[in-house]
């Protein structure tokens, strides 16, 4: 039996709680929209982005515990990030809840994201805890469509 | 459903009523534990188990009778087509229509809706038209008249409802007009539970000549169903919300009106004669059945048939009020619950939220308890918006399901608030 702790980790519950950067960045030079249309996650991300360089990023949304804490602790981790490096995160996290049995996530890189680590064992949530990334990588491609992770 | 049932005191110590419990054994499935646990299953608005009787009979279809229908004169293809009409005059029967050539089988009450909206719409529809559904649709009534309204020029309208979850019928009233050309609802809300006043709404737009179709794919597993006491121009269902196999669905169409409608799909059985220059069609129900049809499901779909005629509509309908009535109130005691769609006149669907967690939340905590619930949008995103959440949380019971389903779902929701705190 799955353990629900492990998918609930205090991290993602207070994160959910109390979701930082949760706002609208007035001077974003980029924006994005994703959403999950099965669930009705949705998030808009927000980024002034200088010379490759994540200067501020903020988002706002509705959704699951999953979609906001990702969002939340995403929008921390990759704050002062090039953009080579967020995309770098990106795939050790997508690896981390999403990857193959023997893709495991390096604990080093990923910080607090990996209170995710426990999402791989709930696939039906899996494209909660991504839609935040997704929407970000589209935000960095600067994509006109809003992303969505069905 | 009725209200004199709602009353019913909540007495936990009742046991299912004897024809419920003997019941259950039918359905294989529900045997089945989920995380080591007995299986809990309050889906059944997405789809219901299927009892044995089901099962054996598509199994011995393929293992005895399986043929093409309507064209081989050796025997096999004769059973053949003798099982998959035989299906038909069953599901005439449990429509209650007045001739098995206006029951046309189809893949769901989906694949209904779009023959209708496609068919009728082409021949019927123009410019400054309207087609009319009401508020609590299901995506399925409405994207295919949006698709049909785009294609002719037409407009869409919408019938409101109050914060019950109940249409305005005054509403109603005032958006027939000459414009309209067709009428859409649902029989049996599958977000809400909301049973809607079918009967009443036919009468008022046939007094203006307008067409009626109902999608009756949530009414059909709770209530014996009356199409020509509802009067309706179009009823349509999906075999497996009703327990029956997925894949398969009818679609009853009063003949005149079948009769006046061009094909929906080209293809082999659905002709009289074809030359490059020129076809003919075939006379209804085959006109709208291109293609070799699921014949299995056909036959599945009338195995479902009979078993549903076996059972005591009186003692169902009485057994899924009291459930609704008991888990109504037990999920209320919840701190946080508060239920969507409470509307006087409901099927045994349950739709709530719980305070500060995301029904996607919800539904993964109560799985673990081994309970089965959806939770989203369930495909009518325009119901959420009218009550401002972003999804809910739905238990929706079957026949087979008892009060000690609904008890099992109250304690899996104490766990959320065990994970989420407050």
């Amino acid at each position: 039996m799955t353990d629900l702790t492990e998918l609930y980790q205090q991290t993602i519950i207070e994160h959910n709680r109390s979701p930082r950067n949760f706002k609208k960045l007035e001077h974003a030079n980029r924006t994005a929209e994703g959403y999950n249309a099965i669930c009705g996650d949705k998030i808009t991300l927000y980024l002034r982005l200088e010379d490759d360089v994540i200067r501020e990023i903020a988002f706002q949304g509705s959704g699951c515990a999953i979609s906001q804490a990702s969002a939340s602790l995403m929008t921390s981790a990759v704050a002062g990030k090039t953009k080579v490096e967020a995309q770098a995160l990106f795939r050790a996290f997508h690896d981390m809840v999403a990857g193959g049995a023997d893709a495991p996530a390096d604990p080093g890189t990923l910080g607090k994201l990996a209170a995710f680590a426990g999402v791989r064992q709930f696939p039906a949530r899996v494209k909660c805890a991504n839609l935040s990334w997704h929407t970000l990588r589209a935000a960095l491609a600067a994509a006109a469509e809003p992303v969505s992770t069905e | 459903m009725t209200t004199a049932h709602r009353a019913t005191p909540r007495t936990r110590a009742a046991r299912p009523a004897p024809e419920v419990a003997t019941r259950r054994a039918d359905f294989p499935l529900l045997a089945t534990r989920v995380h080591g646990r007995p299986l809990v299953y309050l889906d059944n608005a997405a789809t219901s188990q299927k009892p044995q009787a089901v099962i054996d009979a598509i199994t011995r279809y393929y293992e005895t009778a399986n043929a093409n229908v309507h064209r081989g004169v050796y025997s096999l293809s004769e059973h053949a087509t003798a099982a998959y009409e035989g299906a038909r005059e069953k599901a005439r029967s449990f429509l209650n229509a007045r001739e098995a050539r206006e029951i046309i089988f189809v893949r769901s009450t989906t694949e209904g809706i779009n023959l209708v909206a496609s068919s009728f719409g082409r021949t019927n529809l123009g410019p400054g038209d309207e087609v009319l559904i009401s508020a609590m649709e299901h995506h399925s009534n409405i994207v295919p008249w949006q698709l049909i309204c785009e294609e002719r020029g037409a407009t869409l309208r919408v019938i409101p409802m109050n914060q019950a979850g109940e249409l305005l019928l005054d509403e109603y009233e005032r958006r027939l007009t000459e414009r309209t050309k067709i009428v859409a609802l649902v029989h049996v809300s599958n977000s809400l539970g909301t049973i809607n006043p079918v009967r009443e709404v036919v009468a008022r737009a046939h007094a203006r000549g307008i067409p009626v179709l109902v999608d009756g794919a949530q009414a059909a597993p709770h209530m014996p169903v009356d199409v020509q006491a509802l009067d309706c121009d179009f009823y349509t269902v999906s075999g497996h919300k009703m327990f029956g196999p997925t894949g398969i669905g009818m679609l009853y169409g009063k003949a005149p009106r079948l009769e006046a409608m061009p094909p929906y799909q080209g293809g082999g059985d659905m002709i009289r004669s074809v030359t490059f220059a020129r076809t003919t069609f075939a006379e209804i129900p085959a006109k709208f059945e291109a293609g070799t049809p699921h014949i299995a499901g056909a036959i599945g779909l009338g195995a479902a048939i009979d078993y549903l005629s076996r059972l005591d509509w009186g003692l169902v309908a009485a057994h899924e009020a009291d459930l609704l009535a008991y888990a109504s109130a037990r999920l209320l005691e919840v701190p946080g619950v508060r239920l969507v769609g409470t509307a006087a006149h409901k099927a045994s669907v349950i739709s709530f939220v719980v305070a500060g967690v995301h029904a996607h939340d919800v539904g993964t905590i109560v799985d673990q308890e081994g309970v089965a619930i959806r939770t989203g949008h369930h495909c009518t995103q325009p119901v959420m918006e009218f009550f401002g959440v972003p999804a809910t949380a739905r238990a929706s019971f079957a026949f087979y399901n008892t009060r000690e389903d609904a008890d099992a779902l109250v304690a899996a929701l104490a766990k959320v608030r065990q994970v989420f705190g407050g």
